[in-house]
């Protein structure tokens, strides 16, 4: 390790009495040496995000307060600091990216002039040279047309230009110490790799040391130098990169290895060929009208553009896409939340797409639905037990009977039946993920469609909730559609995948196949993307499903 | 309970109800009766609050006065809720044309000016106790109606609700058992504070001789002491006390009823 650029002693955070647990952070020591990248894994709730609060003297005043440790930095001890002197450290010489750059940015204030804030606050300077700084800055990051950029507000920017922004800011003192906190996670994957390769590129331009928090190991291969892993508080594990992932000594760090979606689309038990599709769509077009006024001329979005795909009895379809590629609005068309403008939904001889809302009542408990927000899907009014029984007792069965079944949905979906007299709220996301699955198969449905049903949980949780939903549609012969944005969580559950770009399927097949023999470009970008993936090749070993270098037959491999 | 203020309100509210209740025990005669000399100040014998120009006991006309105002304003908060409600649903969960159409109605009642087309309806029925709680509950209801049609137009598209179509529910069933105790607290808060414009809304039309001529209450009790007020200063000050303190402590409730009821509030406070 090199020279020590920060180093946490002995930090303890204190957090509000009647909080689960009487320390955010206890006891948390964590080196950052120049010119390294040290990433700080683990859950929601573990304290990662506090230890970078602290480190920059931002934590929430009067909820979380340090009540031990020291944090050195440049021969001073951070938590000693005044605020004045915080102030002047903060943006110059440790500077922070988070997670979602849209919150971060100011709406109504074009970048450049953000930017220019935050050097002027350390560096008063003329304009010309600043607006001349602020375009090479945004240079730096890989945006195009600086002289044009530096003017545009943040809503007239994607995502990951968003991102791009923050950095520069971030970098615009040249700093030593960058802390990024999740910066990837409300990326697309193609974008994340984007972004990650450039944060990497940068550091090793500017020697920077980095702390980098996430909670997915993937990331973790393609950028972290070391690695410590927090759960509750406590610092379990740490080592350099290689260390922990292939020999991890706590059983937590094992077990957060071991969630992590594996590539290998395994050959499944299959289907056969006999099985009856359920549900089968035909050039199914949405679009979308952003009326215009006298200003603006209206325009059509195609958010589902001519869709074909079939899913049969006892077989899990994934439809796969970054976002805003049309699988959501898929999802809601086929479950018939939305009415599409064209094309057929045949449902075993009917066309659901032209039924009006009476006619469709009859159909209603046939195609359920599992939805994303564990927090937003259940109403909080209710307790589990209406939630679920709500469904049959609207098909007409008595109360009475649609409790008891509902007693028996929570245990196949692995809770307790005492569950039932109690409020959504006292439930984790996972749980309630649970009792949302445990809802929609309340009506006996034929066709499940899951619109992302894992990406709001924590890694451990996903898989457990992956597996329940793999468990069930193989123990109730179910259709089930898979709505993801993550090519490792279809890999695991699909058996076939469809690719969504742009409103339209680029590709279509079993999942082995497209992970094996990817023919379409972005499907290949896509694979690409998968952070961890040659960490995660590596380990499944010549088994795996692997991308097949140019032209080089699978088959070939033993 | 941390809000002081709120629970101050409550205590003084609570006295105002006990007042009302028990009005008929503490003044056994009709407000309206001759009790006295005229214009006795305060303090008089057997008149503590003094007598008006017909020799009237003022603190009597207090006591009765409390069951005329909390009842109007009770019951036209409630008229004024229910529309609202009702409107604000339906506009926000059905969106589209049902939204424009009910939303120029309300904008129509939002245009004119409360108080003149409060005067309009009241002389247009007689002045009752039932034409003035529906006239002034026709004439308040509008902010509830915008507040319920946000809160609908936010909770229908989350995804409890849409499970809730999925299910086959009906969208009556949908607009009451599943959005609507969603969206209850903020009408409950700005219901108790209407309670309060009410009141100052019946005053001011009794004090316009528009009030109920059956009833006594403190709206009239100024109005009649107005032309006497640099002779009797105590006709029309105790009246108005009373109007102050009821409509105060309703907001002071309001006040603490949002707090306790909207969690990032609450949050603030306790911090």
């Amino acid at each position: 390790m090199s020279k020590p650029l920060l180093s946490i002693k002995g930090l303890t955070v204190d957090l509000p009495a009647g909080a689960d647990r009487p320390h955010a952070l206890e006891g948390m020591d964590l080196v950052i040496g120049q010119r390294e990248v040290v990433c700080l894994v683990g859950e929601s709730g573990s304290g990662k995000s506090v230890t970078a609060q602290a480190v920059l003297g931002l934590l929430p005043p009067g909820r979380l307060t340090v009540s031990g440790g020291a944090i050195h930095y440049g021969g001073r001890d951070l938590l000693k600091l005044s605020p004045l002197e915080l102030r002047r450290l903060r943006g110059a010489r440790i500077s922070m990216i988070f997670q979602e750059p849209m919150a971060a940015l100011n709406p109504v204030v074009t970048v450049g002039h953000q930017i220019a804030e935050a050097i002027r606050a350390h560096e008063p300077m003329a304009k010309a040279a600043l607006h001349e700084r602020i375009e090479q800055l945004l240079a730096m990051v890989g945006l195009p047309d600086p002289p044009l950029l530096r003017k545009a507000y943040p809503h007239n920017l994607s995502g990951g230009q968003r991102q791009r922004v923050m950095i520069a800011m971030a970098l615009s003192l040249s700093p030593d110490l960058l802390i990024a906190d999740e910066p990837t996670t409300a990326l697309d994957v193609t974008t994340q790799m984007q972004i990650l390769q450039l944060l990497k590129q940068i550091q090793r331009q500017r020697e920077m040391g980095i702390l980098f928090i996430t909670h997915d190991f993937g990331v973790v291969t393609e950028i972290a130098d070391r690695v410590a892993v927090l759960r509750q508080g406590h610092k379990v594990e740490e080592g350099t990169t290689r260390e922990v992932l292939t020999a991890p000594q706590h059983p937590y760090t094992k077990a957060l290895i071991a969630a992590v979606p594996r590539l290998t689309a395994t050959q499944r038990a299959g289907i056969p060929a006999d099985a009856p599709t359920v549900l089968g769509t035909k050039e199914l077009v949405k679009t979308y009208g952003l009326s215009g006024n006298f200003l603006r001329r209206s325009r059509q979005v195609r958010a589902v553009d001519g869709v074909s795909i079939s899913i049969r009895r006892g077989e899990t379809l994934g439809i796969v896409g970054e976002s805003g590629s049309g699988k959501s609005t898929l999802a809601r068309l086929i479950v018939r939340l939305y009415k599409p403008d064209a094309g057929v939904i045949d449902f075993q001889g009917v066309d659901l797409a032209t039924l009006g809302r009476a006619d469709l009542r009859p159909y209603r408990r046939r195609v359920q639905m599992v939805f994303q927000d564990p927090f937003g899907s259940l109403n909080p009014r209710w307790t589990v037990g209406d939630i679920i029984a709500s469904g049959p007792v609207i098909q007409g069965v008595s109360k009475q009977k649609a409790l008891s079944r509902a007693a028996e949905l929570l245990e196949l979906v692995g809770l307790e039946r005492t569950a039932l007299p109690r409020f959504p709220h006292e439930f984790s996301g996972g749980q309630r993920q649970r009792i949302g699955i445990a809802r929609a198969l309340a009506v006996e449905p034929e066709l499940l469609v899951a619109d992302e049903p894992v990406s709001a949980l924590d890694v451990s949780v996903q898989a457990q909730v992956l597996k329940l939903l793999d468990d069930i549609r193989h123990r109730l012969s179910l259709a089930m559609l898979l709505i993801t944005h993550d090519l490792r969580v279809a890999a695991q559950v699909c058996d076939r995948i469809a690719v969504m770009h742009r409103g339209k399927v680029v590709e279509y097949g079993s999942t082995v196949d497209l992970f094996t023999r990817p023919q379409h470009a972005y499907t290949q970008q896509l694979i690409g993307s998968i952070p961890g993936r040659d960490w995660l090749e590596a380990e499944a070993g010549p088994t795996a499903a692997r991308p097949a270098a140019s032209g080089s037959k699978p088959t070939a491999r033993t | 309970m941390h809000n002081r203020g709120a629970v101050a309100g409550a205590v003084v509210l609570l006295l105002i109800v006990i007042m009302a209740v028990l009005a008929p025990v503490m003044f056994p005669a009709s407000p309206w009766d001759m009790v006295g000399a005229p214009l006795q100040p305060p303090g008089s014998t057997d008149l503590l609050l003094g007598s008006d120009m017909l020799g009237r006991n003022i603190a009597s006309g207090i006591a009765y006065g409390a069951r005329v105002s909390l009842v109007i304003g009770l019951v036209s908060a409630l008229v004024a809720v229910v529309i609202g409600v009702t409107i604000g649903a339906l506009a926000g969960y059905f969106g589209g044309v049902v939204d424009d159409a009910l939303m120029r109605i309300t904008e129509f009642f939002q245009t004119i000016p409360g108080f003149v087309l409060l005067i309009v309806l009241v002389a247009l029925f007689s002045p009752s106790v039932v034409s003035i709680v529906v006239a002034i509950g026709l004439v308040s209801w509008t902010p509830i109606a915008r507040i319920v049609r946000g809160e609908f137009m936010s909770l229908r598209t989350r995804e409890f609700v849409q499970a809730a179509i999925l299910m086959g529910e009906s969208d009556l069933r949908i607009i009451l058992r599943q959005i609507l105790p969603n969206a209850l607290s903020p009408v409950i808060v700005s219901g108790s504070l209407l309670v309060g414009t009410s009141i100052l809304l019946e005053s001011a039309l009794s004090f316009l001789g528009l009030g109920d001529p059956n009833m006594m209450s403190w709206g009239y009790m100024i109005g009649a002491a107005r032309t006497v007020i640099r002779l009797a200063w105590w006709m029309s000050v105790f009246p108005g006390l009373a109007i102050v303190l009821t409509v105060l402590a309703l907001n002071l409730v309001g006040d603490g009823l949002n707090d306790a009821l909207s969690p990032r509030m609450s949050r603030k406070v306790h911090a």
